[in-house]
Formats: C-alpha cells, structure tokens, sequence
C-alpha cells in the first residue's frame, strides 16, 4: 500500500477532532485542554506539511509557502502556550486548583 | 526604498514604538506609567494618521503579504483612534485600583499592531499572523489585573476558546492551501473563478470563517463573550468591545469578496445564518441580565449579527453599509463604557444595572449622555445609530434578503426593551447611590462620544467627506 496524501489527510482529521473534543468533553484539568490546543495545531501543521510535499509542480503552485506557514505556527504555539501557562499560573495562585468544573464564577 | 516604507509605515511606527517603550519601562528606574501612557496615546493617534500624512500611498508591501489601499487606511486612522480612546479611559482606573503598570499601554500597542496586519493582511500567513498578535496581546490584558480571580478566570476562558477558535481558522487555511496550491488571496480568488469551488475550498472556508466568528462573537461562536466582558477589568472590557471587533470584521469583509468573491452564494448561507442566530442571541440573552458589562456584552452580539446583516448582501455598498454601521457602533461603545467606567461609588467600582437608579436626579450630565447612547444603539431616528442601521439593512434589501430585514428589524425591536429598561430605571426608578465625581478624561470622552453621535456626525459638512472616505474604502476593496 502507497501512503498518500489522503492518508496523511485522514490522520490530520482525527487528531484535529480529538483535540476537539478533547477540549469540550474534558471536565478534569485545565492542562489537558492546553495539550489538546497543541494537537489541533500540530494536526494542521501535518495537513501543511503533506499539501506542501505531495503539490503537482504546476505554474501558481507554491509548495515551500506551505512549510514556511508550518514553521510560523510552530513559532507561534510556543508564544502561545507560555501565554496560556502564565494565565493559568495566575488563576492557581487565585483559586487554588485548575480543575475545569471549577472554573464557573461567572455564568448565566 | 522610500515607496516601499511609507506602504507599511503605521506597522513601522506602532512595532519601533511598542519595543522602545517596552525596553524604556523594563530599565526605567521609577514608575513612568503614566509618562508611557501619554507617550502611546500619541503614538497611536500617529498611526492613525500617519497614511494620511504620506498621501495614502498604495500598493503591495512585504512581497505581497501586506496590501495597503484605502480600505486599510480607513481602517488604521479608525482603529488607532478608537485604541487611543480606550487608552485613555484606562487611565484613571488602573490609577485608583493601584493598578497602573506600563506594560497595559504596550500591550495596547501591541494588540493594535495585530489589528493593523490584519486589516491589510493580503495572504493567509498574514492574516494568521495578525490575528495571533492581537489576541495574544488580548488574552494578557484581560487577566490584567492578576490579584483578582475572576479576572483571571476571564482571561483563562478567553485564552482556552481564543486558541481554540485559531486552531479552526487554521485548519481552513490549511484546507485552503492545499485545494488551491498558494496562500495569497489573488491567487486563491484566480483558481476559484477558474476552477470552480470544489468541496475542499468551501470546507477550508467554511472553517476559516467559524474561526472569525469566534472573533467577533457572533453566535454560535459567543459563548466567552459574556464572562470575559464580565471579568476582564472593565477598560479592558471596553477595549475588547471596540476596536478588536471592527478589525475583525474588517478582515471579514476583506476575505468574502476578495478570495472568496466568486463563491457568493456559498457564503452568504453561511454568514446569513451568523447574522440571524447573533441577532436572536443577543437580543433575548439581554433580556435577563443585571450586570451591565453582561448586557453590553449580549449587545455586542447583536450588533455583530446586524453588521454581518450587511456583508451578507456581498456588494460593494453592503461592505459600505457594514463600515459605516461598525464606524458608528465603535463609536457608541467607546463613549457608553465612558459612562460605565464613572459608575464609581465610594467603596469602589459598581456595575449592577440597578445601580443607576435615580441616576437623573444626582448626576444629569451622565444620565443625558447615556440616554442619548442608549437611544443611539437603538437606532432612533435622528440619532447616529439610525443611520448605521439604515446603511446596513439597505444593501441587504436591494440583494433580496428582505426576510433577513424583518427578522433584523424584530431582533432590533426587542432588543430596544433592555436599552428602554436602562433609561427607565435611570430616570423613572428612586435613588439608591450617589457616584463619586468623575475624572475629567471620563467625563470628557464620554461628551465628545456623544456629540459625534448627535449631532456632530450629522452635519453634512462632516457627513458627507466622512461619506464619502468610507465609499472609496468599500470601493478599493472590489
């Protein structure tokens, strides 16, 4: 069997709905959504990565934009995620925990 | 040389500034916060003014990355001046929360430098770039005020939904990339009136478009809305409701007609259905709700669902309407979170609708201007927000979503109730508490936000050049 790309496609899809959900159905801690946000990320950067490579060589076509925007996301989840942990540091040091049914002081 | 830096000149001044200020407060000796709040104001009205200055070049900058027409000029002279404005009115509150840190105006700069790239962002690099500057910088300033647990809770859940509502708008950049071959909108809009749209595309759009609806709040995407609006320090809170949502409309409007231009159709269901359920959910969550950063909160989604009303007609004078609507409820918003923000009473910050009780008989000037801003996002004639809702519905009329007018016009008429329940209460209801006097930046933002509303913008020699910027604007982008 040839792995294409609508395998790669395929494994994209189902991490990107794993982080998903991972984010809404999780109800334990507030660092598993924070590791679900990178799956999501890290899923388009494989979808990135396979479009980049398996790109027919036709005119219009540019096939490195592809690997440099996987490279950008990269860069970019980092600053993402210590933006993410010092704002969850910050609610530990209010609130005690980081359990998620925990976070509901404000509702309605 | 020169050509190509006055193309990106607001970014050059904004990204040399915000660093300079920031190494600036980082090595400072004493506390210079308010010296780098004053310094940022000025920074910002520069940028907002700076494509003026230079003539309003156009053209293409960063190998095509960045597109700089009058569309994007309108936009940076708006947004800069609404970010100075919010700013401004930060000012006295971080001062009596003791909360007052130079970091808040260079995150301001920052998050406006975000804004900038997006609103002449010309590839999908940079529009993802944009939009994660703006919001990174955003989800800081929301839990800005790090001793208070619903502050970071706020910020915690804008921060979860924010890198969420990315990760969707990724994987339709993704999608996008790989159906079409190139990241830059020219390209994709070449290969979609070729080709046709394919369902790769429409899925690529449809995701991209579910992630800047997060953005802007509108419904379904708004369940942060309300409790970030709610514990987000409440400058922060203003801030939040005005320029960030104009920008990412702005963006909106940009990629609908531009790489997406041929597919009108396809879109139109999409945005059509955003534009009736935020409407619906605005306006009936309004209905219940005490707090009024909440309530501001729900009018934002509502107000969200009557601009993409507007861009759901997909002509150049819907994306007229939809600047025009958007210029006026920035506007608006600035000046009614500068009446919220003087809802000070002795003990602290109050931010009950009850407590404007009797509001008419100890403090008329602000009861005045808050029933004109009331009346104004209502859209009672001869108001301001008259006219924005008339511009926006018009274009949506003549495409032939007349259905999608009546619902608008039934989702303005209940959201009228709560706006009518604050004037009632404020000038009906007995005297509960007396607000301490406001600084003056308050008091004064909040005049001139309400002399723009009625009458200034009104006068045809202010409307009609006003006009007439904002018809260029919508006409470059087509």
């Amino acid at each position: 069997m040839v792995i294409g790309l609508s395998h790669y496609l395929a494994v994209a899809a189902i991490l990107f709905t794993i982080g998903v959900f991972g984010i809404f159905v999780n109800r334990k801690n507030v660092i598993i959504i924070l590791m679900c946000v990178e799956l999501i990320l890290l899923a388009v950067n494989i979808n990135f990565v396979a479009f980049s490579t398996h790109m027919a060589d036709a005119a219009g076509n540019n096939p490195m934009a592809g690997q440099v925007f996987a490279l950008f996301i990269l860069t970019v989840a980092a600053a993402e995620a210590a933006v993410g942990l010092a704002i969850l540091v910050v609610y530990f040091r209010n609130r005690g925990n980081i359990a998620v049914e925990n976070i509901d002081l404000m509702k309605g | 040389m020169l050509q190509t830096i006055s193309l990106f000149a607001p970014q050059l001044v904004l990204a040399f500034f915000a660093s300079q200020l920031l190494s600036t407060g980082a090595f400072a000796k004493k506390d210079i916060s308010v010296g780098i709040r004053y310094f940022a104001v000025g920074v910002l009205v520069l940028y907002a003014f700076i494509g003026f200055i230079l003539g309003q070049p156009t053209g293409e900058a960063f190998k095509g990355a960045l597109i700089v027409d009058s569309y994007s000029h309108y936009m940076n002279l708006f947004l800069g001046l609404s970010a100075a404005a919010a700013l401004m009115f930060s000012k006295s509150f971080f001062q009596t929360e003791k909360l007052d840190r130079f970091e808040f105006s260079v995150l301001v700069l920052y998050c406006t430098l975000g804004m900038s790239i997006m609103v002449s962002a010309n590839t999908l690099l940079a529009l993802y770039i944009g939009i994660e500057m703006q919001s990174l910088a955003l989800y800081v300033m929301a839990a800005f005020n790090r001793d208070s647990l619903r502050a970071s809770e706020s910020g915690l859940k804008y921060f979860v939904l924010g890198a969420l509502s990315s990760g969707l708008l990724l994987y339709g950049a993704s999608l996008i990339y790989g159906f079409t071959g190139s990241l830059e909108f020219a390209r994709i809009a070449e290969v979609i009136s070729t080709g046709g749209a394919t369902p790769g595309i429409i899925a690529g759009m449809v995701f991209l478009l579910c992630g800047l609806a997060f953005k802007i709040s509108a419904a379904p995407f708004h369940m942060w809305t309300p409790d970030v609006y709610e514990g987000s320090p409440t400058p922060v809170t203003g801030f939040f409701a005005a320029a960030p949502k104009f920008a990412a409309m702005a963006l909106i409007a940009r990629l609908l007609v531009g790489p997406f231009g041929d597919i009108t159709t396809q879109w139109q269901q999409v945005i059509i259905v955003l534009a009736v359920l935020s409407m619906f959910v605005g306006a009936i969550g309004a209905l219940t709700q005490t707090n009024i950063k909440r309530l501001m909160a729900y009018s934002s989604i509502a107000n969200m669902g009557y601009a993409l009303v507007a861009l759901s007609a997909g002509t150049q004078a819907g994306v007229k309407g939809m600047l025009i609507f958007m210029s006026i409820y920035t506007i608006t918003v600035i000046g009614i979170f500068a009446c919220i923000l003087q809802m000070r009473i002795r003990n602290g910050m109050v931010e009950q609708i009850s407590d404007l009780a009797g509001l008419s008989k100890t403090n008329r000037g602000l009861a005045i201007v808050l029933t004109i801003f009331m009346f104004s996002v209502m859209g009672i004639p001869p108001l301001l927000g008259f006219f924005g809702k008339f511009f926006a519905f018009v274009p949506a009329m003549e495409a032939g979503l007349t259905w999608l007018v009546v619902l608008a016009l039934v989702a303005s008429v209940i959201g009228a109730f709560y706006y009518l329940r604050l004037v009632k209460i404020m000038w009906g209801d007995e005297n509960e508490n007396e607000f301490v006097e406001a600084p003056k930046t308050l008091r004064g933002l909040a005049v001139i936000s309400a002399l723009l509303v009625f009458p200034l913008l009104l006068l045809p020699m202010v409307s009609i050049p006003a006009q007439s910027l904002i018809s260029q604007a919508a006409a470059s982008l087509f």
